[in-house]
This record gives structure tokens, sequence and C-alpha cells, in this order.
């Protein structure tokens, strides 16, 4: 569960970041390369314990199907606050920068 | 058990390496008379961009996989750190490490690098079409 949430933070990021693009000012692609890379990684995460657990692996029981969701919503959750805090930090409208400029005067 | 370790460790590597490329870069542009807004029209984009892409699937996958070794208690915040070496099954990490892991940061590399033969294919369709329009004219 925690792959398929990520994959679809990754294609709902990609998508929105086709279709703002040229305009990079939010830095969607960031977002979308970072869920894409964690899927990647979970993905082989997923290939292992296949290998390990047989067909087993996909008939989880409920409550592991339950917490590997929440773990999905808060890693998702975790990749926008990182996400949020790059695009804070780099500024790339000035808005941060006009803010305090304007607290400052 | 601390399979995010091996993609972390190629994103720091892969983080230097775009410094140096990024330095290199600005030295050539330089020398060249390139003016930064002219760069992608001139050379499409730049391979230090191109490793910016990598970075930041490396740096994003690692960050977002060690949070859910945290969560099922693999990695805890009091030395050593891991569970597994507290518990003195280093073996068995640095087995899941030296095959999951190798496995996570080759993937990702590999889907970069797919990644940039697309995109250099495009820059060069398109700076081919551009000729020929200029021939034509």
């Amino acid at each position: 569960m925690t792959l398929l949430i990520t994959v679809f933070a990754a294609i709902v990021a990609t998508l929105i970041w086709y279709k703002k693009t040229p305009d990079n000012s939010m830095r969607y692609g960031t977002l979308a390369l970072m869920y894409w890379g964690a899927s990647i990684m979970w993905f082989v995460d997923a290939i292992f314990e296949y290998a390990e657990l047989g067909a087993e692996f996909f008939t989880p029981e409920a409550a592991d199907m339950l917490n590997d969701s929440y773990l999905g919503l808060c890693v998702v959750a975790l990749g926008l606050i990182i996400w949020m805090i790059s695009l804070f930090i780099k500024d790339p409208k000035g808005v941060i920068k006009k803010a305090l400029l304007k607290k400052g005067a | 058990m601390a399979c995010f370790l091996v993609p972390g460790t190629e994103a720091i590597v892969t983080t230097i390496v775009t410094a140096v490329v990024k330095h290199k870069e600005k030295k050539h542009l330089k020398e060249a008379h390139i003016e930064t807004k002219d760069i992608s029209e001139k050379i499409g984009t730049k391979f230090s961009t191109k490793l910016g892409w990598l970075n930041k699937m490396l740096w994003g996958g690692s960050a977002l996989l060690a949070f859910e070794h945290v969560w099922h208690g693999e990695v805890i915040p009091v030395f050593p750190f891991l569970t597994a070496v507290k518990e003195g099954e280093a073996a068995g990490m640095l087995h899941e490490m030296g095959t999951a892991g190798v496995t996570m940061a080759v993937l990702v590399t590999a889907a970069w690098a797919g990644m940039v033969v697309v995109s250099s294919v495009i820059e060069k369709r398109q700076a081919q079409n551009e000729d020929t329009k200029e021939v034509k004219a």
C-alpha cells in the first residue's frame, strides 16, 4: 500500500508539473522526482519481499494493510513538507523575501 | 534494515559531482562568452541540471525510505542508530544493503540515465529541425 500510494502521489505530481511547464516557479518537478525516487526504491523492496513470500505477498492481513496505508499517507505528507521547505528556501517568486522586507520597512 | 543508506551514500557522491560539474560549466561558459540566459538555446539542458534530477530522486527517495525505517523501528534516535547493529544482526543488515540497497541505487540511476537519453534525443531533434528550417529559409 505504501508503494501504491507513493506511485499515485508521483503520478499526480508529474501531471501537475506537465500542465504547468514551462513555468517552473512552483518547482513541481522536484516533488515529482522525489516521489518517483521513493517509488522505485519501494518497488525494489516489493520485489525482494515477493521473492521471499511468493503469492502471500498479494494477500496481506487487514491490519498490515491499514498500517501500510497510514504509513503511505504520512510519507506523502513528509514529501510535501520537504518540497515546501525547499520551495521557501529557493523562493523563486521572491514572495518570502518581499514579505520579510515589507515587515522590516 | 538499512537499505536506504546505499542510495543515500550515492546521493552524497552525486551532489559533490554536481557541484564540480557546475563549477566547470560556469568556467567554460565564461571562456566561450555565452550569456547564462542563452544556455538552453545554444547547448541545451546543462549536464549539471540533469545531474540535479538524479540528486532529487536519490535524496527524496532516501529521506522517505529513512522515514519508513523509523516507522518500523529499524532506525532509532540513540547510538548506534540502527536496531540491527544494536541486536547483533549486522551481517544480515550488510547483506540487505548489498542486495536490496544496491539494486535500489542501480535502478534509480538507470531510470535517470533513461531520462537523460530521452531528453538528449529530443534536444538533438529540435536542433536538427531548426537547422532544416534555417536552410529552407
